[in-house]
């Protein structure tokens, strides 16, 4: 805790909602969240780590436990790929939805790791003050994945129709040809190509910074007493578990978006 | 909430990331997996084709044992006709053998009684003459009555 500021219920929140920044260059564009950028760097190389480490050890005889528990992981997601995505989902869009859910899935799970425990952790194992362990409350990181995302689905959008085909679908759909409805097609176009990226980010920050915010509300039990830290650590606990779903739920419903951004830009209408 | 470099930052480890995952681990999983599947519908495919091959083992066993019972049954029968043909032949010539041996033993028979006869009648007739000699009280000479003698003998017949 900061022990030199009054602790305050909004100096505390305010406290744990804090990035640990660094200016990279002139202008308020130039900041890097150093706590967010590392700990989703450390997860994903840990994550993919593993997963290289099994994999290149794959046999195609009997599965270790781990190769099998990772094989059940890419098969779930291979599954869900195909039923959604009808081109050769083994040149970019499987591998890409695998490495969205693991990823999203480790950074979420940051989130029932307990805050002010962690807090602890960084800032006297590691030296470092206001570290934010969950990167996906850093609408910088959901931002991050789902532009990512919108320009892959561009990317595909031109491949598959071509420039013209693709500015034939912007003008064209979906009220029809008729000159008429051109401007009216490209608004609603338009509409949906901003809001497809600020929906699949902001849906995944808001799960995940909500869970935060009531697991800092519930630890804030803790300033009333004995029995209010015993009721906060029993809620707390409650929310945690439910917090499992909410975690697991909001990195597939991300994979599952990206997936079908991506089949959408290369289908015609 | 503030978007900053953080996102570039971010996006950047992203495709970080996808290249991985998309160079390193999709296709050596991907390829074992199918391996496997392959080698599993093989194996699926090899159970199938030997119960069928089972079954057609089975059928084929069982027509042959038909066919083997039924040969047996045949060769026994053959067998009992055979053994009822010998056994009638065995009669038959047991029955010729007798005939035969009674018939020898019939002649043989026959044949004793004519010489018991003959030495009967020889000694009847030395008897006769003992008595007749012993009659004359006087020696007969045989040459000067040899043929009073054959005249009994052949009386004596």
């Amino acid at each position: 805790m900061a022990a030199e500021t009054e602790l305050t219920p909004t100096s505390y929140i305010d406290h744990h909602l804090t990035y640990l920044t660094t200016q990279v260059s002139e202008g308020s564009f130039w900041v890097l969240h150093v706590d967010t950028l590392v700990t989703s760097l450390v997860l994903g190389v840990i994550s993919f780590g593993f997963i290289w480490l099994v994999v290149r050890k794959a046999t195609s005889g009997v599965p270790s436990k781990t190769q099998a528990f990772v094989e059940l992981a890419v098969e779930f997601i291979d599954n869900e790929v195909k039923n959604t995505f009808h081109g050769n989902r083994h040149v970019l869009v499987a591998p890409l939805a695998l490495t969205i859910f693991v990823w999203v899935l480790m950074m979420n799970a940051m989130d029932i790791l307990p805050i002010d425990i962690m807090a602890w952790v960084t800032e006297n194992v590691f030296g470092v003050h206001n570290w934010k362990i969950v990167p996906t409350t850093d609408v910088n990181t959901t931002f991050a994945l789902a532009l990512s995302v919108w320009f892959l689905m561009i990317f595909f959008n031109i491949k598959v129709k071509g420039l013209s085909g693709w500015m034939h679908e912007l003008f064209c759909t979906p009220f029809g040809k008729n000159p008429l409805f051109w401007i009216l097609n490209l608004l609603f176009n338009f509409i949906e190509y901003v809001s497809k990226p600020l929906s699949h980010s902001l849906r995944l920050f808001g799960n995940i910074y909500a869970g935060e915010i009531i697991f800092l509300l519930l630890g804030m039990w803790a300033a009333t007493g004995v029995s209010g830290t015993i009721f906060g650590s029993i809620l707390g606990a409650g929310w945690a578990i439910f917090h499992i779903l909410i975690v697991t739920l909001q990195a597939f419903i991300f994979m599952m978006l990206t997936v079908v951004y991506i089949s959408m830009a290369h289908e015609s209408h | 909430m503030n978007i900053n470099f953080t996102l570039i930052s971010q996006a950047l480890a992203f495709s970080v990331f996808i290249w991985f995952t998309v160079k390193f681990v999709w296709p050596p999983l991907l390829r074992a997996i199918e391996e496997r599947q392959k080698a599993i519908a093989d194996g699926l495919a090899a159970g199938e084709r030997g119960r069928h091959e089972l079954e057609l083992a089975s059928q084929r066993s069982s027509d042959v044992l038909k066919e083997a019972k039924q040969r047996a049954s045949e060769i026994i029968l053959q067998a009992e006709k055979r053994a009822t043909e010998i056994v009638e032949e065995a009669k038959r010539m047991a029955k010729e053998e007798g005939d035969r041996i009674i018939t020898g033993a019939k002649a043989d028979i026959s044949h004793e009684m004519f010489s018991a006869k003959e030495a009967l009648r020889q000694h009847a007739a030395q008897l006769a003459i003992a008595g007749a000699e012993k009659i004359l009280r006087r020696e007969v000479d045989a040459k000067v009555h040899a043929d009073i003698l054959v005249a009994i003998e052949e009386d004596l017949k």
